[in-house]
């Protein structure tokens, strides 16, 4: 089976029996095998499907989880399941146990009264719901050349969900935020496994939380939300990279100055530049918080190197997503770019959500052909050709391109 | 391995009948196993990664990470021990540094 730029290679694993060195270095629980294509390796992964509230997933690190979405889920429709929502989490002290009567969501700092609210307090709410994609600053981290460190992702940290739960300038609301606030520091369960180690943290300017759009969810899809992508609340900012999303909301801190904690200062910043890019090894650039996403494409049912039919038509579809704004359109290239035919847009789930396209082509010269899908977002922000570079891994929105065969 | 216990439920309705598809939604306490693949570092050098990284994240974090160049392996156990604070003692860094370089990259 091979969908998206990976490859399920079940042989490898169940069907070779000769393969005595592989079946001892791949545990009981790793049920197949997959290769993210990153270039130069290391690409291959385990699916794994052990993890509590979890189907098969991709496995990155086990402690703190770090575990991808395998990219085939992205085919069945704009909702990426909950067992299926890819994990990420920095310190390995996690929250594995909560009561949802004894939780409780503080709101504290520079307000008229500091509040703890219990999920009923919060749930009491007017209630709001909205769909939005989730993904991570460093989404295909592990597709970046020359190569940097960290989570070697491929294209699935990333996922679409309907978000239920209240606005966050409701709850803020219910504390009073004080003339002279400027931001709001968002803290969830999780904790350092050193006690110096620098708390997960983060904040958004005062403005941007009260604007009615960001929201602290309690479902997601209908349901509440796993344990490890964020039980049982989690902070939802539409259009903006999942760094932010803080999981398992626990403590919102007004601020009457700006957060120079570690995870706003330092880490999860990105150059000044156009499509945060760099050259490698270039210094003295200035640094800013990264923030909006930026416009996304990817064809989800034709394979690298598959073979299409020449002369016949070919049903493409895929996913797109424009970042921080709605998707405007979405072409797809068969000439490397010279050319573009404009693909048909699925029903649109509201502007912060994956949005399906779907086009038909007839290729009909023989030989190797590449697919090129290339979206442009509501605001006329379009997809680059040329890939971008930073030494984080940040922000990758390149035209994504897609070998076939036509025979 | 996996374990799931539910507490006692709280049910909360919601008022909010302006919203299509409105539906009682009840949160329930949670309680989860996370598994951990207690894979270690092997060879000549190993036991001094294995005594000083794997307390904070498994090994496969490392294992997955491409080729990379010893600076860079470098300014990693650097950002470990002063942002992150892992106890490591600093006569270990160039020791660490040198099996993280070397290491033979997994398929």
């Amino acid at each position: 089976m091979s969908i998206g730029n990976m490859v399920f290679d079940r042989r490898r694993v169940l069907g070779y029996s000769g393969l005595a060195l592989l079946a001892a270095s791949r545990p009981a629980w790793a049920q197949s095998i997959v290769r993210l294509g990153l270039p130069g390796g290391p690409d291959e992964r385990s699916i794994v499907t052990n993890f509590p509230h979890k189907g098969p997933m991709i496995l990155q690190r086990s402690r703190p989880p770090l575990l991808e979405t395998p990219f085939e889920v992205f085919d069945k429709g704009v909702f990426t399941p909950n067992d299926q929502f890819y994990v990420r989490w920095h310190w390995a002290v996690i929250p594995t146990e909560v009561d949802v009567d004894k939780f409780r969501l503080a709101v504290h700092g520079h307000v008229n009264q500091t509040v703890s609210l219990s999920l009923k307090d919060v749930m009491a709410l007017p209630r709001v719901e909205m769909a939005a994609v989730n993904q991570c600053s460093g989404n295909s981290r592990g597709l970046f050349e020359p190569r940097v460190p960290g989570a070697q992702w491929a294209n699935g940290s990333m996922g679409n969900a309907k978000w239920t739960g209240v606005r966050l300038k409701d709850v803020l609301d219910r504390a009073g935020v004080k003339s002279g606030a400027v931001q709001v520091r968002l803290n969830g369960l999780d904790e350092p496994v050193v006690p110096d180690g620098p708390d997960f943290m983060k904040s958004l300017d005062i403005d941007h939380a009260r604007d009615g759009e960001v929201m602290i969810a309690y479902a997601m899809n209908g349901e509440q939300l796993p344990l490890l992508n964020g039980f049982p609340l989690r902070l939802i900012v539409p259009g903006w990279y999942a760094t932010y999303w803080v999981k398992a909301l626990s403590d919102i801190e007004v601020l009457d100055k700006p957060d120079d904690n570690f995870w706003m200062k330092t880490a999860y910043t990105i150059p000044d530049t156009p499509h945060a890019d760099i050259k490698p090894g270039q210094t003295g650039v200035k640094m800013v918080p990264i923030n909006k996403m930026v416009p996304r494409s990817f064809i989800t049912n034709v394979a690298p190197n598959q073979k299409l039919p020449a002369g016949t038509p070919t049903q493409v579809r895929g996913i797109a997503f424009g970042g921080d704004t709605g998707v405007a359109k979405v072409d797809l290239s068969s000439d490397d770019g010279k050319s573009w035919q404009a693909a048909k847009l699925g029903k649109d789930e509201g502007k912060y959500s994956f949005r399906q396209w779907e086009l038909p082509i007839t290729l009909t010269d023989k030989g190797n052909k590449t697919l090129m899908i290339r979206c442009t977002n509501t605001d006329g922000d379009i997809q680059p050709a040329q890939p971008n570079w930073n030494p984080s891994g940040f922000m990758r929105n390149v035209i994504e391109a897609t070998s076939v065969i036509v025979s | 391995m996996q374990r799931t216990i539910f507490l006692p439920l709280l049910l909360f309705a919601f008022a909010a009948p302006n919203i299509a598809g409105a539906q009682t939604l009840t949160l329930k306490s949670d309680s989860i196993d996370v598994p951990d693949r207690a894979t270690m570092f092997t060879g000549p050098g190993s036991d001094v990664v294995n005594n000083n990284c794997v307390a904070c994240h498994s090994a496969g974090m490392i294992l997955t990470q491409p080729k990379l160049p010893e600076a860079t392996w470098k300014a990693e156990a650097e950002k470990m021990i002063h942002v992150y604070k892992a106890p490591v003692d600093d006569k270990d860094v160039p020791a660490i540094v040198d099996y993280l370089t070397k290491l033979k990259a997994a398929p």
